[in-house]
């Protein structure tokens, strides 16, 4: 069954979404932009509310939602973490840095910590290469990151 | 008619615009090998998602090879289709598909009918330069289809058919990349979706990653029990199309030795679903006849159309999408069904055996049945009805295992009681021959008139929608069929939308109906199979000396030694069932 229950209020505001875009299957991946607004992420209850709503399969909304990686299934954490995965901060080894924070957090990309304290995003570039690599966490900001320094940044939360 | 004229291999030829290169090819003999395309001629389905690559030719004056089966001809195109550089971009895309794919071909239940098979053996690959990781993904057992898409080579024509010729969506290509896959939404396995199990997607694709949940073993185990005795019933569709598996022409009928094959298998009695079919008419015919007679004297509770019951991949899509109007179809169970609550009670009975120690097994051209027989409502403390379904695919395995020569078999003829049929059962195993059985005993029943001609033809063909009008002495009777679950809908709405002015409405599945089921002999996209087992049939039904369910004398003894009449208590008892709401909520 289904394991979120979505308050009616937020029902509706998703069914005007949908109204908003005519209910225009063609406009699907619009309406996912506006519902991952609302609510945050995409659960699969409101794939579902949408894929009733504009008359296409369930399959085929889980489909574009699984496709882009700007869409997710799952809650951002209270601390969202970004590493940006533009050149710049890829040739100055961000994916190093990436690979530690998913050992430490025991995560994939997409994924949040299952104390709901972290989630895992990349980004592509935010225009702050002369910190390269750059990570975010919330609102802040985190220049020059080496992979030793993640254990130390963590910590801070 | 626009035409444009080209040359392929140095050929000229003159096509109707819009013609394919791969299709212009074939029409000059010249078959470029293709692996993701197929069309089903006047079923509505094309999948051409241009992927693959295997069809490229060269164009002179492009600079790149193009897809034959998704590039248009063009006047004056100079094409040629097996230059060095063609062959060799076909070798390399293959063995960047095969790189992925599980080398399993031995083990395979596609193996000797994949596509992806034949085209490597007729590119000649012998050795794959290019390895690399192999995806994998968790396997899906549903009680009717098995998901194995480690084999999966994202042709889509799996999503093409559940998405356009059902509209049941039940799969879509999900994930991007290496993670590509097509799947049900969530990664749901099959029996928590919506799907029908009608196995139209098992019949299209082109690799092992779809294929049936196979009994066949379980059936050598119940063969070989000699505490059990063992009866088998084998649908309509089943003798116009096992012949395919053996070498035959398609359209040959093999019922005499399908028969003598299942005699030397070692089942107890060979038995007919065509007798079960028969019986269905009786019961359903009374009860269009009851609903129509109740409707003409102004009954308002009595809802027309009556739509037949008799599929259950049909009654799948119902339940899961139209559950609102479930008390429209017949109450009659599937012939199927219907078999096997006979077989139990009354040739159990007549055999003086406990129903728990027969064991009934049924050779379906469906996949849907295999489900339909696991039912709850299907079984009695926990014995089903029907023990086990094969496919005519598993049949034809049962017989390559016992080493029978099949084309050498002789003809025999089904035992009695439960193997005596008429004319007007065989026809249900094509579209609109339900329709036609229940018209040619409703009329006589209703009329008290001997009917002239037992021939509708204007209830034959291959129109997915069709509708004739049946005069019962000179009251018209209006009669709807539908093939393939997407013409269903169509009629589904129209009745919703109180638009609908049939009296009576047949429905099936799939495209062709069974003839065209997904347990078939793999008809590999060519849609003239399908309309040689139909021809097939009605030569079967021709040659029948009675053609009038209402007239098989095992029939009438049935009625006269044990259930009485049509819609007695016992009928309804064994006969009949009723339908659930079972709109899927997502569990994941
Ligand atoms: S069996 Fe039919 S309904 Fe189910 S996935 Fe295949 S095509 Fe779709
Ligand atoms: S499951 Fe079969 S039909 Fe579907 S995409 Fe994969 S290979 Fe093609
Ligand atoms: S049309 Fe025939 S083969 Fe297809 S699902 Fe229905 S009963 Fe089965
Ligand atoms: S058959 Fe043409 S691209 Fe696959």
């Amino acid at each position: 069954m289904a394991s979120v229950k979505i308050p009616d209020t937020k029902v509706e505001e998703l069914k005007a979404i949908c109204q908003k875009f005519r209910n225009d299957g063609s406009e699907l991946i619009n309406v996912l932009h506006g519902a991952q607004e609302l609510f945050g992420y995409l659960p699969p209850e409101v794939q579902e509310i949408v894929a009733d709503e504009l008359n296409v399969s369930l399959a085929h909304v889980y489909g574009v939602v699984t496709f882009y990686s700007f869409f997710s299934m799952l809650p951002k954490g209270k601390h969202p973490i970004s590493i940006c995965m533009g050149t710049a901060c890829y040739v100055r080894g961000a994916e190093k840095v990436l690979d530690e924070f998913k050992k430490l957090l025991k995560v994939k990309v997409g994924e949040t910590t299952p104390d709901g304290k972290y989630s895992l995003s990349c980004l592509r570039c935010v225009g702050a290469c002369g910190l390269a690599p750059v990570v975010t966490i919330g609102e802040r900001v985190y220049g020059r990151v080496a992979a030793g320094d993640v254990k130390k940044i963590l910590g801070e939360y | 008619m626009d035409i444009v004229k080209l040359t392929i291999d140095d050929k000229t030829l003159v096509v109707e615009k819009g013609t394919t290169l791969l299709e212009a090819a074939k029409t000059i003999g010249i078959n470029i090998p293709s692996l993701c395309y197929m069309k089903l001629e006047d079923l509505n389905f094309e999948n051409k998602p241009g992927g693959c690559r295997v069809c490229v030719v060269e164009v002179e004056g492009r600079r790149n090879l193009a897809p034959a089966c998704k590039t248009v001809c063009e006047e004056g195109m100079k094409v040629q289709t097996h230059t060095v550089r063609v062959v060799n971009a076909r070798r390399t895309v293959m063995e960047l598909i095969l790189s992925d794919h599980p080398a399993e071909c031995l083990t395979c239940a596609k193996s000797g009918e994949c596509d992806l098979q034949s085209v490597a053996q007729k590119l000649g690959i012998r050795e794959i330069h290019y390895q690399g990781e192999q995806s994998h993904y968790k396997s899906d057992k549903s009680p009717a289809i098995i998901r194995d898409m480690d084999k999966c080579i994202m042709c889509r024509r799996c999503e093409t058919v559940c998405n356009e010729v059902q509209t049941v969506g039940v799969l879509s290509a999900i994930n991007r990349g290496f993670e590509a896959v097509v799947a049900p939404a969530f990664e749901m396995d099959l029996d928590h979706s919506t799907c029908t199990y009608c196995g139209q997607c098992v019949a299209v694709c082109p690799t092992g990653a779809l294929t049936e949940r196979d009994y066949t073993w379980k059936v050598i185990e119940a063969l070989v029990d000699p505490t059990k005795t063992v009866v088998v019933q084998t649908a309509p569709a089943v003798r116009a199309a096992l012949g395919e598996s053996f070498g035959m022409e398609p359209g040959t009928l093999v019922t005499g030795k399908m028969v003598t094959a299942l005699r030397k298998l070692g089942f107890d009695y060979v038995f007919d679903t065509d007798f079960a079919a028969d019986l269905t008419i009786m019961e359903e015919g009374a009860e269009i006849l009851d609903r129509l007679s109740k409707h003409l004297s102004g009954d308002k509770e009595v809802k027309l159309p009556i739509l037949t019951s008799c599929c259950p991949g049909w009654v799948n899509f119902l339940e899961h999408n139209f559950a609102d109007m479930k008390d429209i179809p017949s109450t009659a169970k599937s012939p199927q069904q219907m078999f096997g609550a006979i077989a139990k009670s009354y040739f159990a009975q007549k055999l003086g055996i406990k129903r728990e120690d027969m064991v009934v097994v049924s050779v379906m051209p469906c996949l849907a049945k295999k489900y339909e027989c696991t039912r709850e409502e299907f079984s009695v403390n926990g014995d089903p009805d029907v023990n086990m379904s094969i496919s005519t695919r598993e049949l034809a395995q049962l017989i390559r295992n016992a080493n029978l020569d099949f084309k050498q078999l002789a003809d025999e003829d089904f035992d009695n009681p439960m193997g005596a049929s008429t004319g007007a059962s065989v026809i249900f195993g094509t579209t609109g021959g339900v329709i036609e059985a229940a018209v040619r005993t409703a009329y006589e029943l209703y009329t008290k008139n001997e009917l002239k001609k037992v021939d509708f033809e204007e209830l034959r063909g291959m129109e997915g929608i069709r509708q004739a009008t049946v005069d019962f002495d000179g009251l018209p009777i209006n009669i709807g069929i539908a093939h393939g679950l997407g013409n269903a809908r169509k009629l589904l709405e129209d009745i919703k939308a109180g638009k609908s002015t049939f009296h009576a409405i047949e429905i099936m599945a799939c495209p062709g109906g069974c003839i065209g089921g997904g347990g078939q002999p793999y008809h590999h996209g060519n849609v003239e199979v399908l309309k040689k087992r139909q021809k097939a049939i009605y030569r079967e039904d021709a040659g029948k000396a009675i053609r009038k369910s209402h007239e098989n004398p095992f029939i009438i003894k049935l009625y006269e030694e044990f259930l009485g009449a049509p819609l007695s208590n016992l009928s309804h008892e064994l006969l009949h069932t009723h339908y659930f709401d079972r709109k899927k909520k997502i569990e994941i």
